[in-house]
């Protein structure tokens, strides 16, 4: 290739010999600062691939000679976390749980702890922020049907709420009045008129006073004279402003005559003593606990 | 001709001319990409020189001493005069102290600063690049050590074309020692600002400080070694926005470093000789000072161009020949285009060239157009003053009238609200007082507006108070959540605004924020 060079005659500068409608291609060099960052990019790039992971093959990838993998590192970073924590965690599952409320430093870690595992195991049941729904207990009040103490709200977490799984789930079963004829309808209503009046709620004031013999007669053997419930049983308090199942004179109703009984499952077994202490310290924290 | 024979045939008692190109030669630009030329800038002398080295003193020692001033602020917070903390991000400096939602103060202080480049642009030109920007001090720092190791332009000159020997080797290792010595305590410098200076160069030099402040000094140091050192007029040439955008501001009243043409042109070395020919000749005699004495390289003559960064050292070199071959000072001086241009009317014949002789009789001599510093003083700087004093009064207002003592509220949103058994309502929130003070203080939070509603704290739920009284730690925030229970029937709307105050409970500084209860769905 004997040519001589094609210089622009505008610029002076030496073309490439391409040449469109006319328009011939100056032939410029890269800046060298320019072309030596891209030589060291080629090397870095050709470094990276042969220490990393990089090539994609049919199954998996090149491994590389560093000995590097996203899962390894994932690995490490969790047992390290672990190890930061063991100390506390041991001495959390050592420790009662009113015990480790007084440690602050322990309370907050617990709290903590028990928050995140509220948000995935709760939750679903109880809402995000632990508020509830009918037939879900709000925790934040505070009103317990089992206690609000810690180490009642421990064993309740524990054991569940008619977790048949657990022979120390907390039971406690309401008589189904209406559908197994042990009231009659008037009955039935006269003893929900009566159960509202208690909070100043009666619809119908007339039967308020029949209601309270049926009341006395068949409810109080457990929800007591005065309808404060009782906590060692489960027996709810009816003179409160909570109603896990509504406190309309309907929902009432619908509650003598053919009970709900919600179920929660005991998470001794599944989440392991730790969990379940975290947990019950969380939902003390929430502004009910006793 | 070249320049050496300009020498030879150049009328003896004429300065020297001497043997300088500007790096930028009009007739010899190359087209977008051009090797470096090196340059030697001579040596100038003169009031602009003078006016350098002022600046470059007071510019670096503020630099360097600020981080060293104390400044008492009693034991709870540090006493360096100029301090950012960024670790526990605040920023001190003398007698204010600025939290992270307070930045605004420095927004303004950036806004000042911007409207300043305008005010400063429009009267005096490219000033910050020629006197204050931290490249040219550094460059000129750098410089006076290359003149001092190395001596003047031609000995510079010389030495770059010997061949390497053991003076050139120990000469040039003493400039880059030197040089580096200077950037190593550039940037050694600079981290004193982000922590208490003397125990941190305590620190440093026992080598326990943390690495970033290691990190920082090497960059620095190389930045400032590469910058002012090697790269010098090439940073403001390639890499500064600043002279496009300074560029951009001025106008034809704005001072700009000028040749006045209208009385230098046509230059010449033989003036004596075209004067005895009774031909015309202009005042400069070509002897290329200004050219020689140039950081940036450049021709003056040549006109406004992107790289002069308006150090007026050309001015400086040209009074010094002026007054030499007894000609009026100001050949090269700081003039208005505006004044310019009519100085060039003046000058120039029908045909376009330039007649210095019509500037020089008499009758005409007077209407020459003398720039003088009045030529600040017109409604486009005047208005931009307007503005910067403007903002600078209203932050300054601001600043010595500001609140020390902060609430902010924040509602608990899940659940929003919670029914208690006894048919109240709770709302969950998180109370956080800023005490911006550098004391301990005694905080009183009041509840106002809000029928019945009474304050708890989680960690004592049994005693509802409508005052609850804190112990704030000198300089923090205090958080504290915080509960709040009324009873629905007391309550008209869903929402009910009410007032959390927080007042000093040794002082009368008070702050105020308007919540939102919620009493929830009645049931």
């Amino acid at each position: 290739m004997a040519e001589k060079k094609d210089i622009d005659p505008v610029s002076q500068v030496e073309t490439t010999g391409h040449e469109w409608d006319g328009i011939k291609e100056l032939n410029n060099p890269l800046p060298k600062w320019w072309l030596y960052t891209f030589y060291a990019c080629i090397a870095f790039a050709a470094a990276y691939s042969v220490y990393y992971p990089a090539i994609p093959l049919i199954e998996g990838a090149t491994t590389g000679i560093g000995g590097y993998s996203s899962r390894a590192e994932l690995q490490a970073e969790l047992t390290e976390l672990s190890a930061s924590r063991s100390g506390l965690v041991e001495r959390i599952a050592s420790l009662e749980v009113s015990e480790i409320q007084k440690d602050g430093e322990l309370r907050r870690f617990a709290i903590a702890g028990g928050e995140s595992a509220f948000k995935v195991y709760c939750s679903q049941c109880h809402g995000s922020g632990a508020q509830g729904a009918p037939g879900y207990p709000n925790l934040n009040d505070d009103a317990w049907i089992w206690g609000g103490s810690t180490e009642q709200i421990r064993a309740t977490i524990a054991h569940g709420v008619r977790y048949e799984d657990d022979p120390d789930t907390r039971w406690s079963e309401m008589p189904a009045f209406g559908r197994d004829g042990l009231l009659s309808r008037d009955q039935i209503v006269a003893v929900t008129q009566y159960v509202l009046s208690l909070s100043d709620g009666a619809t119908d004031p007339t039967v308020v006073e029949d209601g309270a013999t049926v009341y006395a007669e068949n409810c109080a053997a457990c929800h007591g004279n005065r309808a404060l419930g009782d906590r060692q049983i489960g027996a709810p308090n009816l003179r409160d402003a909570i109603w896990l199942y509504g406190g309309g004179a309907d929902d009432i109703y619908a509650q003598i005559q053919q009970p709900k009984h919600g179920v929660m499952p005991g998470w001794q077994s599944r989440l392991g003593d730790v969990t379940v202490k975290q947990l019950t310290l969380y939902i003390h924290s929430l502004g009910g606990g006793e | 001709m070249s320049p050496s024979d300009a020498v030879r045939e150049g009328s003896p008692d004429l300065p020297e001319q001497l043997d300088v190109e500007a790096i930028n030669r009009r007739d010899r630009q190359q087209p977008l990409y051009a090797s470096r030329k090196k340059i030697h800038p001579k040596r100038a002398e003169g009031t602009f020189r003078r006016l350098k080295w002022l600046v470059m003193a007071i510019t670096l020692g503020i630099y360097y001493l600020t981080p060293w001033i104390r400044w008492d602020r009693g034991e709870f917070a540090p006493d360096q005069a100029v301090l950012i903390d960024l670790y526990n991000r605040r920023f001190y400096f003398f007698f204010i102290e600025i939290w992270p939602q307070e930045f605004y103060y420095v927004a303004g202080l950036l806004v000042m600063a911007a409207v300043g480049l305008f005010l400063v642009t429009s009267s005096v030109g490219r000033a910050w690049c020629g006197y204050t920007c931290p490249q040219t001090v550094w460059v000129d720092l750098f410089l006076v050590v290359e003149r001092f190791v190395e001596g003047d332009r031609n000995r510079r000159i010389k030495l770059d074309a010997e061949q390497m020997s053991a003076s050139k080797l120990g000469k040039r290792s003493l400039k880059h020692g030197i040089w580096l010595l200077i950037a190593l305590s550039t940037g050694g410098a600079w981290i004193f600002y982000f922590a208490d200076a003397p125990t941190l160069m305590q620190d440093v030099v026992t080598g326990q400080a943390p690495g970033i402040a290691y990190m920082t000094i090497g960059v620095l140091t190389l930045t400032t070694y590469v910058f002012g050192g090697l790269m010098r007029e090439q940073v403001c040439t390639y890499m500064c926005p600043w002279p496009r955008i300074q560029a951009a501001m001025l106008d034809e009243h704005s001072l700009t470093v000028t040749y006045n043409a209208w009385r230098g042109e046509p230059r010449s070395r033989h003036i004596k000789k075209l004067t005895r020919e009774d031909a015309q000749a202009g005042d400069c005699i070509d002897c290329n000072a200004c050219v020689a004495v140039c950081p940036m390289g450049i021709d003056i003559r040549d006109g406004q161009q992107l790289e002069c960064i308006t150090c007026a050292l050309c001015i400086d070199a040209c009074d010094q020949v002026m007054t030499k071959v007894d000609r009026p000072r100001g050949l090269i001086s700081y003039t208005t285009l505006q004044d310019y241009a009519e100085n060039m009317a003046l000058a120039s014949r029908s045909d376009g060239a330039i007649d210095p002789s019509k500037v020089r009789e008499p009758e005409t001599a007077q209407k020459v157009r003398k720039t003088t510093l009045r030529s600040i003083l017109r409604p486009r700087t005047m208005i931009y003053f307007a503005i910067w004093a403007l903002i600078g009064v209203l932050m300054a207002v601001s600043v010595s009238t500001r609140g020390r003592l902060e609430l902010n509220v924040l509602h608990e949103r899940n659940p929003l609200y919670v029914t208690l058994s006894d048919g109240r309502v709770r709302n969950g929130y998180t109370v956080k007082i800023l005490n911006m003070m550098p004391e301990p203080r005694r905080i009183r939070l009041s509840i106002e507006g809000l029928p019945g509603g009474v304050m708890t704290l989680p960690s004592a739920k049994d005693l509802p108070a409508t005052v609850l009284t804190f112990d704030v730690e000198p300089d923090r925030l205090f958080s504290q959540s915080l509960f709040v229970v009324a009873h629905p029937r007391d309550l008209d709307s869903a929402q009910t605004e009410f007032t959390l105050t927080i007042q000093d409970a040794n002082g009368s500084e008070t702050d105020s924020y308007e919540a939102n209860f919620e009493k929830g769905d009645e049931k």
